[in-house]
């Protein structure tokens, strides 16, 4: 059953110089229990995309789409009280940054229960039970004292932690991970991931990963979207994707894994994500795909078909008439 | 958080010389003897004159003066005023707690104004309300004390008729004051309509005298919201879907109080500048007019030792402010 289901999802953010297009015309699908990663290169819309899910990007955010519905439930058109009892209980969301992310005045145990008392009304005695409870899930030693500490006293490993543990408090139906790993060190971050994994596996909670890391995806997801300056430019099953990705530039981000490389130096897509003011006419990936011609750069791409991972490209990859470079 | 304590109050030796021979310094730069302002009209004969200075001790040369007043001062002895032969120190703890009242009631009206005026400023961003508050703080920060009160005294005394225009509280009413704060005062003396009166009296002072600390406080508390309203943790919050109400008023609030506190505590040295010139338009028995009856009497000791104590006040509060980081901020109590 669809948990999350996103239509035509649109973002532009108003800006001194005119509208900002961050997120265009996007359709996503997140079933229950299931991994989700949302890939591309920064500056491709899939926080913006996320947080416009979550209703937490600025007034300058002018958000259109057909359809964003939760479990059944309208988001776009829902009240903000109606939603804020969704909000951080139902779909949960943690962010790139854990240090800056948790409020310096507050002890991470008063975090923690915050939530605990205002979406399951819990008394004082079974709110710190519960709180204990998180920290042993999330694996955080000795919870009993670090309930107590101040996110400055604890490493950026341990404040995802709390992080995560403050997100699943509530046994939320679906887990909004933004690149949840970026901010850490490398062994850090294989802890983290599995840990968010295993969460899955003990909850049954939905999860999205948005990362910018193929090996991550490669790691954890189930399912990936590949999106591009604000387009989602592919969609297919993980072990699908790795080995026939239909977009060039899905293909573009799997050479420049570091265990597919050829060549000593690793290859890198040229160029840059298009911003405000150098977005292409025709595919937004045209300037910097080498295969383009003439119509890609006049014409946008609509998106191929399910067999093809909706790519929005007029010459796929990895198909029967075309092999792959 | 003793070890600190401790390191800040070293600091203070310094400042406290410092102040000290300012203060001692500064009544005497100003033209005019003392000794020939007590005397007045009738003058007085130069053998009685040299007397005097001997007994005061201005045959001594100045540095010898000031060591003598040095030593006095750290033994407690503020020295005794030459107008009323009482000891300053007796003198400035009578009159204290006067400009103590006005001054903290100043404060909690700057602060009960102030405060929300700031929040609301800030989550209306760039709205009309933001405009109205901030263009109202602006003009209230600029307006002289002295044109305010007046402009006060002539409308709510003058026109209205509804608030007395000097003095602590009506001549009907006499009681010993026990605390020296009027407004407990006045109650504790069981007097029908007493505790009224000092409130009336209190009005237009602090309303004088809050102006300028309330239009900084809420300019300060705007401009603290809007930074801590952009942070990271404001997100983490609304995405655990928090009220507005609570993210303004808890998680954003409590760490815009660290810069809002910093002004507060800078306001008091402001604030007992502005009380000067407050107890003076309203005759208002505090140190501040004291102060200024001092200096033109060219009461040496008082002024020295009312600036000092003055001083020390200043130095104290601040130094709360420094401890009270701390307890708001965790994290700045680490450094
Ligand atoms: N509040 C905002 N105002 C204007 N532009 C924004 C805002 N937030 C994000 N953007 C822009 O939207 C685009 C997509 O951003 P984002 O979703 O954060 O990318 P990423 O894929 O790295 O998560 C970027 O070009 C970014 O500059
Ligand atoms: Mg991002």
């Amino acid at each position: 059953m669809t948990l999350l289901r996103i239509r035509n999802l649109t973002v532009e953010f108003a800006t001194a110089s005119g509208a900002f297009r961050a997120v265009d015309s996007v359709d996503q699908d997140i079933g229950n229990g299931e991994i989700l990663a949302i890939v591309g290169e920064s500056g491709s819309g899939k926080s913006v995309s996320m947080l416009a899910v979550m209703g937490l990007l600025p007034w300058t955010a002018k958000i259109t789409a057909d359809e964003v519905s939760f479990d059944g439930q309208d988001l776009l058109n829902m009240d903000p009280r109606a939603r804020r009892r969704i909000i951080g209980k139902d779909l949960a969301m943690i962010f790139q940054e854990p240090m800056s992310s948790l409020n310096p005045c507050f002890t991470v145990g008063w975090q923690i229960k915050e939530a605990l008392r205002f979406h399951l009304k819990m008394d004082r005695k079974a709110r710190h039970a519960r709180a204990v409870e998180l920290f042993e899930q999330v694996g955080i030693p000795d919870p009993e004292k670090r309930l107590s500490a101040f996110p400055h006293q604890l490493s950026g490993g341990m404040n995802q932690r709390v992080m995560i543990a403050m997100a699943i408090a509530c046994k939320p139906k679906l887990l909004i991970a933004d690149e949840p790993t970026t901010a850490l060190d490398v062994t850090i971050q294989a802890q983290i991931l599995d840990l968010l994994a295993s969460l899955r596996d003990e909850t049954g909670m939905g999860l999205v990963l948005i990362t910018h890391d193929m090996g991550v995806v490669a790691e954890t997801a189930e399912r990936v979207s590949v999106q591009y300056a604000g387009q989602k430019v592919e969609e297919q099953p993980v072990a699908d994707l790795f080995n026939t990705p239909h977009h060039p530039y899905t293909a573009a981000l799997l050479d420049a894994l570091p265990e597919r490389a050829t060549a000593r130096l690793l290859p890198t897509i040229p160029g840059v994500v298009p911003g405000q003011f150098d977005r292409p006419a025709g595919c937004l990936f045209s300037p910097r795909c080498k295969f383009a011609d003439a119509k890609c750069k006049a014409t946008p791409p609509p998106p191929l078909g399910t067999d093809l991972g909706h790519a929005r490209c007029f010459y796929p990859l990895n198909t029967a008439d075309r092999i792959a470079s | 958080m003793l070890k600190y304590t401790l390191s800040r109050l070293l600091t203070f030796i310094p400042t406290f010389i410092g102040v000290t021979l300012i203060s001692f310094s500064f009544i005497r730069a100003l033209p005019g003897d003392p000794i020939v302002v007590m005397a007045g009209e009738r003058g007085l004969s130069d053998e009685r004159y040299a007397e005097l200075a001997t007994q005061y001790g201005f045959d001594q040369p100045i540095y010898m003066q000031f060591w003598d007043y040095l030593t006095g001062v750290l033994q407690g002895d503020l020295g005794t005023s030459f107008v009323t032969k009482r000891p300053v120190w007796d003198e400035f703890f009578t009159l204290f707690p006067a400009t103590l009242e006005l001054s903290i009631c100043a404060m909690i009206f700057a602060i009960a104004l102030g405060l929300p005026a700031g929040i609301i400023a800030a989550v209306n961003r760039g709205k009309f309300l933001d405009r109205a508050l901030m263009s109202t703080a602006l003009v209230g920060y600029s307006m002289p004390i002295f044109w305010w009160a007046l402009l006060l005294i002539i409308v709510f005394s003058g026109n209205l008729g509804w608030t007395p225009v000097s003095g602590r509280i009506d001549l009907l009413y006499y009681f010993p004051n026990a605390t020296g704060f009027m407004l407990i005062d006045s109650v504790a003396s069981g007097q029908s309509g007493a505790f009224t009166s000092a409130v009336r009296h209190l009005l237009l002072p602090t309303i004088v005298l809050g102006t300028i600390p309330l239009a900084v406080i809420a300019r300060q508390t705007r401009s603290a919201m809007l930074e801590v309203l952009g942070e990271d943790y404001i997100r983490t919050a609304r995405a655990k879907g928090m009220s507005p109400g609570r993210i303004n008023g808890v998680h954003a609030l409590r760490n815009a109080m660290i810069p809002v506190i910093t002004v507060i505590g800078l306001s008091v040295g402001t604030l007992l500048a502005g009380a000067i010139l407050t107890e003076t338009i309203f005759s208002w028995p505090g140190i501040g007019k004291w102060m200024v009856d001092s200096i033109f009497r060219r009461d040496y000791p008082v002024v020295q030792g009312g600036l000092l104590l003055i001083a020390v006040m200043v130095m104290i509060v601040n130094l709360t402010v420094d401890m009270l980081y701390g307890v708001i901020n965790p994290k700045i109590r680490k450094r």
